[in-house]
């Protein structure tokens, strides 16, 4: 392109897609980094592997049910095999002889994965100061969000996946 | 009765569309139900009166903690979630009262026997149900924080001024 063909480019009209206008550029483009796109984009779609050990698990199926419709929040897709999933919701006591198989679960998520301690049984053992009980999940797996409770709400568990969120936004792996 | 094998299946069911359309129906009728979701961080829930969330305690009118650390709560407690450690009070009327109180909200399983047993009235379950916290120590509530969250409560013994 000649300059006197760029001349009539930058004088010409501005509402004209042809011209050359850095306004025009700010509508249309988006820039982030990198790391806070892959964040983003992996707290609006958590899918949570429901490790339902006792009856706070009829708390998270309520979580999933239309009242309270976790699904606003992408985490809908509850899925079965560890595999396809990267959030851990303990939801339960966990016993000594569950302990294993709850720990290999958690091995086979793929990274990266979070875990939720759902209640009181499974942050920390609850009224089940027990030979056969676990005292705390995260004495097997590391834990990252709390919910006290027996059970808690499934409100309360809804406020633990936002703040899971925020957790994920937050950081970098 | 032995269990017999299922009958034939009939054309209709054999070819499956009827099936599907029913389903679908079904499904086209849900759409104009009324909405049920609750839009929860918005939206929030109304707590009945009788809600047992997690127990606080309250101090009186004159700002003074009603607990008198008799550990009758710490004792009652299913979980073991309540700590005392008690002082005692030389220059008033009640001669003890608690140095240390501290609830671990994970051990807690707001089932309400420590409200139900405390003499004082001093323990209340409170309407706080959506808790959420990163580590352990975070919901371990102390005395000062329990307090804070529990408010005042209007008292008519007045235990401080009587013997």
């Amino acid at each position: 392109m000649s300059d006197k063909a760029l001349l009539t480019l930058a004088s010409a009209d501005p509402y004209d897609r042809g011209a050359f206008d850095t306004d025009a550029l700010k509508d249309s483009l988006f820039t982030t980094r990198i790391d806070e796109l892959v964040s983003w984009s992996r707290k609006n779609s958590l899918w949570p592997m429901p490790m339902g050990l006792a009856c706070c698990a009829i708390e998270l199926m309520a979580m999933v049910g239309p009242r309270f419709d976790v699904a606003r929040f992408g985490a809908e897709a509850l899925r079965f095999s560890p595999r396809q999933a990267d959030l851990m919701i303990v939801a339960g006591t966990v016993s000594k002889k569950m302990a294993p198989a709850v720990k290999k679960v958690y091995d086979q998520m793929p990274e990266p994965k979070w875990v939720i301690a759902m209640g009181a049984c499974a942050s920390s053992g609850g009224m089940f100061h027990s030979y056969s009980t676990v005292q705390g999940v995260d004495e097997i797996i590391p834990v990252d969000i709390y919910i006290p409770g027996c059970p808690p709400r499934p409100e309360a568990l809804i406020a633990g996946i936002l703040e899971i969120q925020k957790k994920i936004a937050t950081e970098t792996k | 009765m032995l269990v017999q094998r299922p009958r034939a299946l009939t054309l209709g069911e054999r070819i499956y569309l009827p099936g599907i359309l029913k389903g679908m129906w079904l499904t086209l009728r849900h759409m104009f139900r009324p909405k049920v979701t609750l839009r929860y961080p918005e939206e929030k829930w109304q707590v009945p009166e009788y809600y047992r969330g997690i127990p606080v305690l309250v101090s009186d009118q004159d700002g003074r903690t009603k607990c008198v650390a008799c550990f009758l709560c710490q004792w009652v407690c299913p979980p073991r979630a309540i700590t005392i450690k008690a002082q005692e009070l030389p220059s008033s009327n009640v001669e003890k009262g608690p140095r240390e109180f501290e609830i671990n909200m994970l051990r807690c399983i707001m089932c309400g026997y420590c409200e139900e047993v405390c003499p004082e009235e001093a323990i209340f379950m409170s309407k706080e149900y959506e808790l959420t916290g990163r580590s352990r120590q975070e919901l371990i509530f102390d005395k000062e924080k329990l307090l804070r969250l529990g408010g005042t409560r209007f008292d008519t013994i007045k235990k401080w001024v009587h013997k």
